[in-house]
């Protein structure tokens, strides 16, 4: 393989990674104030048909991603609402509804398939798509792939730089210190996790208006997206940074494996398509597994500096979440 | 700034917390706040914090009457506070901690509020690095960086409740100069404690709460009698009391050591015979229930050793300890101690441990029925547990308990009770002492430490007494120890 | 009194729960240019319509019936077994191999499908130990552990579908060579339905309701499930209890993938565990988890899905309208429930 289609494929790489990017980042943001949102599988799917939907009978691209995001607010103030006011398990009202949209996608959406509609074109930045390898790479890509660049260095930005993401933090971190600093906890809940809900709505027309574009009802190839968004989201440790490299990490894992086909004549095509699935799940593994009572013990068991040295390892690795996180608050 | 509560009248259910309390407390004072356990102190101090609206009564700060309906608006009105367990954000920097909630524009201004940060640490003698994370400091540093935020947010009247809980001696001579210094820029300060020697020695006056009302005041200097009188109140009633078992040694420390992350209970020698009763006293948070835990395998002591009848089960698993006869009865009836969602009958069965595959649903009823008359337990056997008021439940957990029983340790078995459901637990209790069962117990009421326990043990801030003769200590003797009074 | 009074308010929000439902899915038919009354016509008339379509239902309820047994065990232990599909999947694995081994060996087929239909058993079992295991000993939450799991049964299947196990030339997804008939679930007579499926399907939900509601190990498990912590204290080992669980769901849902393949479809197909295990775990949450309605819900949902079969038939609809269906119920009791709480504590208080 030469240079030339390396560089086009790890493209490629950044321009799949970018729905996930924006799922993974709208749920790290509701998780942050404590709301687990599991309904983003299905979100995902309404949300590319719907937007899908809309664009075709618009013929207005802006419009279908509005839809997009739209209900993917939707869907997540129904989250908010059950769990939130109605006191209902997050767990179970999010599995309902991963579940039920992804049905209604598919049955509304039954009309519309191999329909084909507006596309996304690529907008290669001036001066910066002209770098040498760079440019292809990062910057010859269609403005959602420019949005998903923003949208990390902007949630990082502020959740860990900015006055408002230090509340954020708190919300999440401890309810009742956070009340205690003047932050409305529920309001504050609502809030970020409708939007995230939105920017989950984002990932859907990204993929039916853009990377994989149109709509093919159950082989979309969408599902499982969301379940990866939420096991990211735990990998990240919270932190749209890191989550983006997980992101960035599955994508390249979907690329090798269409990459490496030839090469492995042995393991059906259909495999190596699925196998980044359970692979980044297993990799949650690697940063729960420090918490364990028998590694402790096991640790416990050898020399100083090799244990000093594993410890180090594991600790790095391991990622608490938000201490709030799924736990009810009320004022008394 | 002065600060007056006016009658505030607070009700938590059917428990009236505060009683109609009315307070002053004039600014460039440090007043002193005691009482017992439950007496009412951390209500009152959460209403004038913002953090619990009271039910009626007034607020009135620096002469004008002050609506504080939230954290946020004490803040505002100059009231800031210092929780017991500094309400903080472990994981995140002191410099964040120190910036969540204060107004300002969208960026932090990290860099200026560091400086600011130092400059007021070292006004006051605080050496806390801004860049260290909450998690690593200790607990009298957690307090200073609190106190620190509080003062940059400009409160003029600082609660602190129980603030020496946990931390040195140099942080609190440390923190009694801080307060000593902000009373002379004028600054009310309420100090929150049990401990008698610390209030008398900080405190200008004292208010002393007890079951709700205010009892008293003093003003300095003060006579402990007379405090602890005010505290614990005088009623003793020394009736009969259950001659002491004298059967063989149950259970035996010897050099334990118990830990856990704020606190330290060293070196406890002890011998418990059949039939004895053990009360450990002290204010809740000082070790007995670290002590009570390793008694039962619950958590392993960092050293020494638990023998229980001839058997040395230091470190086993807790299920070990049950075999041989242990039970623990924790304090938090439903979240610990019963299984919500389960009826009284599903519980007696579950309790009798049958080697059987099937359940005799009939023979479980019967059992029910027996235990629930035998218990006076008002309920049926179908009656879910988080449906029964607090004392059948109690009486529930009893009815639960294994017979025969070597050792039981139980964590205020009459908590929240009435007297004549008390009064009927401890006689069936002592039934069981009647036929060899040890026990020790945590409790908070004086009385019933005194009249039913062999012999006392007094926690105080992770020290142990030596075994006090029950029949032999009176009231206020057991208060002061328990204020830390002669705790060396 | 105040209870009569109380119970009739459950019934009224629960009630009021279908009535939503029914209505959002009717809504989501017009949206969609459908006429209502016509689609559920036509799907009453295609689960019920004949003696062959209830039978169709009933060889869905099997399946459906085995999963949601064996998660009514989990459940009450308090765990979120999303692994089960996984379950059902490595179950008709194991089934698979199971026959393929012994088809050609001098074992009657009587005996070579109850083998087989054991080792379904026991690969259910197995992986349920996994997510068990890994939850255990990984601290990885049973969701996310299920969930990797359900990733790579799925790739395992078409591993096996497309690899050794192709049929003969290309593989395709079609899936493996078809079993010959002797090693089919004998049927009855014109239809569709084994009766030896009904009788596994039945036997596992009986087993389970006199698990949960008869036994010394269902109460403690119960117990597990309502207060891990207090459980504990009372002597029961609960992390033993936890895997156990998973060990019964997983055999039970092993028996699912174990039926589908002698009974359904006699071969391993890509989709094998058809989404039972997600209905299973929507019926359980619907019944709230009590084993003799979640019999009948059971019942209905499979009769939803295959009256469905008829949409895109007759009304070019997509058939997935029973998971709306479905799907709008669970949420609209899940929400009403709540609301009804809400009011109750806001008349207490």
């Amino acid at each position: 393989m030469d240079l030339a289609a390396i560089i086009i494929g790890l493209a490629g790489v950044m321009a799949t990674a970018a729905p996930v990017i924006f799922a993974t980042v709208g749920e790290t943001l509701s998780e942050r104030s404590g709301v687990i949102n599991l309904s983003v599988n299905g979100t995902i799917i309404l949300s590319a048909m719907t937007s899908f939907a809309v664009a075709v009978s618009t013929e207005s691209l802006f419009l279908g991603f509005v839809a997009g995001m739209i209900v993917g607010a939707l869907v997540a103030l129904i989250v908010a609402f059950t769990s939130l006011t109605l006191h209902q398990s997050q767990v179970a009202v999010g599995f309902v509804l991963t579940l039920t949209t992804a049905s209604l996608a598919y049955f509304l959406g039954n009309p519309i398939m191999g329909l084909s509609g507006p596309r996304v074109r690529s907008l290669p930045l001036p001066l910066l798509s002209e770098i040498p390898i760079l440019g292809p790479l990062f910057f010859q890509h269609t403005p959602l792939v420019y949005l998903s660049y923003l949208l990390i260095a902007g949630a990082w930005f502020w959740i860990f730089k900015t006055r408002p993401g230090l509340m954020l933090q708190g919300v999440g971190e401890r309810p009742a210190a956070a009340f205690a600093r003047g932050g409305n906890v529920r309001r504050l809940r609502y809030f970020y996790t409708i939007l995230g809900g939105a920017l989950v709505g984002l990932a859907g027309p990204t993929y039916s208006l853009g990377v994989k574009a149109g709509w093919k009802g159950t082989i979309s190839g969408l599902d499982g997206i969301g379940w990866i968004a939420l096991a990211l989201t735990i990998f990240g440790g919270w932190d749209p940074l890191r989550a983006a490299l997980g992101a960035y990490l599955f994508a390249l894992l979907q690329w090798l494996g269409l990459v490496l086909q030839p090469s492995l004549p042995g393991i059906p095509s259909q495999v190596l398509q699925v196998a980044p699935f359970p692979l980044m799940i297993l990799t949650l593994l690697l940063v729960t597994i420090g918490n364990a009572d028998w590694v402790s013990r096991t640790l416990a068991g050898l020399p100083e500096d090799a244990r000093r040295l594993v410890t180090r390892g594991l600790r790095s690795l391991y990622v608490s979440p938000p201490a709030g996180l799924g736990t009810p608050f009320e004022k008394e | 700034m002065d600060v007056e509560l006016k009658n505030i009248q607070k009700w938590f259910g059917p428990v009236h917390a505060n009683d109609g309390i009315s307070l002053k407390v004039e600014a460039g004072t440090i007043q002193g706040i005691l009482g017992e356990n439950g007496a009412g102190k951390s209500t009152l101090m959460k209403v004038l914090s913002g953090f619990i609206d009271a039910d009626s009564g007034e607020i009135v700060l620096g002469g004008k009457s002050a609506r504080i309906g939230s954290p946020a608006d004490a803040i505002r009105h100059g009231v800031g506070m210092l929780h017991q367990d500094p309400l903080d954000f472990p994981p995140m920097q002191v410099i964040d901690d120190f910036l969540i909630g204060a107004d300002g524009s969208i960026l932090p201004g990290r860099s200026s509020a560091r400086r600011e940060f130092i400059e007021l640490a070292e006004r006051f003698g605080f050496s806390i690095d801004p860049n260290n994370y909450v998690s690593s400091l200790t607990v009298g540093e957690r307090q200073q960086l609190e106190i620190l935020r509080l003062l940059w947010l400009g409160v003029n009247v600082l609660i602190l409740d129980e603030p020496t809980t946990g931390i040195s001696a140099p942080q609190r001579v440390k923190l009694f100069g801080t307060l000593h210094l902000l009373a002379e820029q004028g600054k009310a300060i309420l100090f929150v404690s049990h401990k008698l020697e610390e209030v008398e020695g900080l405190c200008s006056r004292v208010a002393v709460l007890r079951r709700g009302k205010l009892v008293g005041e003093a003003k300095a200097p003060y006579r402990t009698s007379e405090l602890v009188e005010m505290m614990f109140g005088k009623e003793v009633s020394l009736a009969d009391r259950a001659p002491a078992g004298e059967g063989e040694p149950v259970i035996e420390l010897r050099g334990l050591a118990v830990e856990d992350f704020k606190l330290s209970v060293r070196g406890v020698d002890f011998q418990l015979k059949a039939g004895e009763t053990l009360g450990l006293a002290g204010m809740e948070g000082s070790g007995q229930r670290l002590l009570l835990q390793a008694c039962a395998g619950l958590i392993r002591p960092v050293a020494g050793q638990v023998i229980v009848g001839a058997h040395d089960l230091t470190g086993r698993h807790y299920h070990n300890f049950m075999q041989r006869g242990v039970s623990y009865m924790p304090a938090s009836r439903l979240e610990e101690g019963l299984i919500s969602g389960l009826t009284l009958a599903e519980h007696f069965i579950l309790g009798q441990n049958i080697r059987r595959t099937f359940v005799d649903w009939r023979a479980g009823l019967d059992l029910a029925n027996q235990r629930i008359a035998e218990f006076s337990i008002r309920g049926t056997p179908t009656t879910r547990v988080e449906a029964l008021s607090g004392g059948n439940q109690q009486r529930a957990m009893l009815a639960l308990l294994k017979t025969p029983l070597k050792l039981l340790l139980m964590e205020h078995p009459t908590r929240g009770l009435d007297i004549e459901s008390a009064i009927w637990i401890w006689g069936k209790l002592k039934e069981r002492c009647q036929l060899g069962t040890a026990i020790i117990f945590i409790s908070s009421d004086l009385d019933e430490l005194l009249h039913y326990s062999d012999r006392i043990l007094v926690f105080f801030g992770g020290m142990v007494s030596r075994p006090l003769d029950a029949s032999a200590t009176t009231v206020e003797q057991l208060g002061e120890l328990i204020g830390g009074v002669g705790l060396n | 009194m105040q209870r009569e009074s109380s119970r009739l308010i459950d019934l009224g929000f629960r009630f009021s729960a279908i009535i939503l439902a029914l209505l959002f899915t009717t809504l989501v038919l017009l949206v969609a240019g459908a006429p209502p009354i016509e689609a559920f016509r036509h799907i009453i008339l295609g689960s019920v319509g004949s003696v062959g379509k209830i039978s169709d239902v009933l060889v869905a309820w099997v399946p459906l019936l085995l999963a949601t047994a064996g998660l009514l065990v989990t459940f009450s232990a308090g765990l979120w077994n999303i692994g089960i599909e996984g379950q059902i999947t490595l179950g008709a694995i194991f089934t698979t191999g199971a026959l393929r081994a012994l088809q050609a060996s001098s074992l009657p087929p009587a005996a070579s499908i109850a083998v087989a239909v054991l080792a379904g058993a026991v690969g259910g079992a197995l992986w349920a130990l996994l997510a068990g295991a890994l939850k255990t000993y990984g601290g990885v939450n049973e969701i996310f552990g299920g969930l990797g799991l359900d990733f790579v049964a799925t790739a395992l299947t078409l591993w096996l579908i497309f690899g050794p196990w192709k049929r003969p030339g290309v593989g395709s997804m079609s899936g493996t060579e078809p079993f010959d008939v002797t090693l089919w679930l004998p049927l009855f007579p014109g239809l569709r339905l084994s009766p030896w499926a009904l009788v596994i399907g039945l036997g596992g939900i009986v087993v389970v309701y006199l698990l949960l509601q008869g036994t010394y190990f269902g109460l403690k498990l119960k117990a597990v499930g309502r207060n891990h912590r207090a459980a504990f204290l009372s002597g029961i080992p609960t992390s033993r209890y936890m895997m156990l669980s998973f060990l019964i769901c997983g055999s039970l849902a092993g028996l699912a993938g174990a039926v589908q393949v002698t009974a359904v479809y006699h071969r391993l197909i890509p989709s094998i565990s058809s989404g039972y295990g997600w209905l299973g775990l929507l019926v359980s949450m619907l019944v709230n988890f009590q084993v003799v309605p979640a019999a009948f819900v059971a019942f209905f949902f499979a009769a939803l899905n295959i009256g469905s079969i008829q949409l895109p038939i007759v009304l070019k609809l997509d058939s997935t309208l029973s998971g709306v269906l479905q799907g709008s119920l669970v949420l609209f009791v899940l929400a009403m429930e709540g609301a009804r709480r809400r009011l109750v504590r806001l008349r207490e208080g």
